[in-house]
């Protein structure tokens, strides 16, 4: 019944298993590159977050090359990140290609960004609020685990949707050099062989991806919203 | 005049303690050296105006500020000298509020209070429970447990933040501007919660605030803080009464808006001697004005006046122009009758 009907639409798509499975490994890519972003990159947030200068344990060296280093990741394109990356990725996962080799590069490009946005996140944080678990005793590993993570939860569901979206747009490109998934379909078909609705439903299909990733964020942030009586 | 006072031994004493901030490579300092002792079982309110330094000086206590020189002591223990783990120990016997409640906006009220016994290793959670439902019934927040900060007033969530800051049983309670975000009238029923703390728990109390009458309900000795200096410390009720540094003056006027809106020569027109009577305690119910002014003849006019309670002490105030012969003798009835006397300027 719809087989028929997409085949008229679309008729240069021959094979919709492959098309099945490139969503399949977007979908792969993007869940294993943002559960080692966030696992990288929360951390890296934290530290920047902790060690800035007015804050829990200022060390402005330490945090000066953070910010260095992260700097540096974000402002090289993703693309020319992933050729650069190579012999890291080979020596990493023993592959340049496929899902396994768009992981590092991914994670590595999008960790700083992810730690930026958390940094901000936990800026967000009243200071009074930290003051106060000082003054009850807490220490620095308590104030991070009961007090800054939890009250900037709704800045960090934030933090996490947009770098999920973020990484969808870097899968696509990762896609052009061999890692796979629908942004290798839309460059192969639609865009060497100039299969115009493989390009369409790609287009479609990564639309649809990110609006969904859009909507679950909002409905957690607004979740954790209603928890706090808002 | 002996100071109304239900005090003590010291229990935070500032030895010879200041304190500069690194501001663009220069100290500026904050805090003029200076020493303190404040009793056990004392109100004790420090007043100034902002950027006076008392939220410096109040945060010295739990060193959330390190003193730049000199020492501060709580009980016998050198807070200076400790480690962060000792530090961290002793500032849980060392209650805080603050004037913006600073509580966990994503934890529940009952979490709230909870907070300060869990990050002291409290683990049994009906023993949690139980402390957390005691303290709430103190603060009368009981049905309010379940909710969240923002689903509180003001006043509510003081409150909140005061039975955290008795969760673990502190010897002293330091507030920072605790009622200035308030209006009058939950300043007034946080006040008289702070007051029966001190009073049933026995809690030393040290209390900012840029308003003398924060100070005249609840604290019975206040310390005046002037651009990091000391001006002026004493019983709230001779401070009060018989302010003597300008500041002092000043804030004691904005408590008094009366004597403050009389202006610089009020009395330039009145004849006669001026004078300001101070009435304390029980000499301020005795008839002792009427019966001197009959005895010695002399007429009184009353040009401005008050009575009401400076803590837990009635007091009253007037100022009068006094006309006859015999001034001098009703002057020295009065004082002998332990009314305090203060000619004015004119
Ligand atoms: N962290 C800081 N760094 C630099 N200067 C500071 C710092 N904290 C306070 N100061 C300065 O120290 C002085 C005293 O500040 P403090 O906060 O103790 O005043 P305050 O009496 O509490 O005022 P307010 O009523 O406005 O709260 C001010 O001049 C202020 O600018
Ligand atoms: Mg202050």
């Amino acid at each position: 019944m719809t087989a028929p009907l997409l085949t008229t639409l679309f008729p240069n798509i021959d094979d919709w298993a492959e098309l099945g499975q490139a969503c399949l490994d977007t979908l792969l890519m993007l869940g294993g590159s943002l559960a080692l972003t966030v696992l990288l990159g929360l951390p890296l947030g934290v530290l920047l977050h902790l060690t800035a200068r007015g804050q829990l344990a200022p060390m402005p060296r330490l945090n000066a090359a953070l910010a260095f280093a992260v700097n540096v990741l974000r402002s090289v394109p993703f693309i020319i990140l992933m050729i650069v990356l190579m012999p890291v990725t080979y020596f990493l996962v023993g592959t340049r290609l496929g899902i396994r080799g768009a992981i590092p590069p991914l994670v590595i490009g999008a960790a700083p960004f992810f730690a930026r946005l958390v940094e901000s996140a936990l800026r967000e944080v009243e200071h009074g609020v930290v003051e106060a678990s000082q003054a009850m005793g807490a220490s620095t590993w308590q104030i991070v685990r009961h007090v800054l993570l939890p009250e900037a939860r709704g800045g960090l569901i934030a933090a996490v949707t947009v770098t999920a979206i973020a990484l969808v747009g870097y899968t696509a490109m990762g896609g052009a050099i061999g890692a796979g998934g629908l942004g290798d379909l839309a460059y192969r078909y639609g865009y060497l062989s100039y299969k115009s609705d493989y390009m369409l439903v790609t287009v479609a299909l990564l639309v649809v991806l990110v609006q969904l990733i859009q909507a679950l964020g909002d409905w957690l942030a607004a979740r954790s919203a209603r928890r706090r009586g808002r | 005049m002996p100071a109304p006072s239900r005090s003590g031994p010291a229990v935070i004493r500032f030895l010879d303690v200041h304190k500069s901030y690194r501001v663009g490579g220069r100290d500026v300092p904050a805090l003029e050296p200076f020493s303190l002792d404040i009793a056990d079982g004392e109100v004790f309110g420090i007043i100034g105006h902002s950027g006076a330094g008392k939220s410096t000086l109040i945060r010295l206590i739990n060193l959330l500020e390190r003193p730049s020189g000199g020492r501060v002591l709580i009980g016998d223990v050198d807070m200076t000298a400790l480690d962060e783990p000792a530090l961290r120990a002793q500032r849980r016997r060392i209650g805080m509020i603050f004037q913006h409640f600073n509580l966990l906006g994503s934890q529940t009220i009952a979490d709230n209070v909870a907070f300060p016994l869990r990050l002291a290793g409290a683990r049994d959670e009906a023993a949690i429970r139980a402390r957390v439902a005691e303290l709430l019934a103190r603060v009368g927040l009981e049905a309010h447990a379940d909710k969240y900060p923002a689903q509180l007033s003001g006043g509510q969530k003081q409150r909140v933040g005061i039975a955290r800051a008795l969760a673990n049983r502190p010897s002293i309670l330091l507030c920072d501007e605790a009622t200035s975000a308030l209006d009058p009238q939950t300043t007034a029923s946080v006040l008289d919660l702070l007051a029966e703390i001190n009073r049933e728990l026995k809690l030393t109390v040290v209390l900012i605030t840029h308003e003398m009458d924060v100070v005249r309900r609840v604290c019975d000795r206040v310390a005046v803080l002037d651009a990091g200096r000391i001006v002026e410390l004493g019983a709230v009720a001779d401070v009060f009464l018989h302010p003597r540094h300008p500041t002092t003056r000043r804030f004691v006027e904005e408590a008094l808006p009366e004597e403050a809106a009389a202006g610089e020569a009020p009395f330039a027109r009145v004849p006669g001697r001026i004078l300001r009577l101070s009435f304390r305690g029980a000499a301020t119910w005795t008839p002792t004005l009427s019966r001197v002014m009959r005895e010695t003849g002399v007429d009184f006019n009353i040009l401005a006046g008050r009575i009401d309670r400076i803590k837990d002490l009635p007091y009253g105030q007037l100022t009068l122009a006094l006309e006859g012969r015999d001034v001098d003798a009703a002057l020295a009835a009065l004082r002998g009758a332990g009314i305090e006397i203060e000619e004015l300027p004119r």
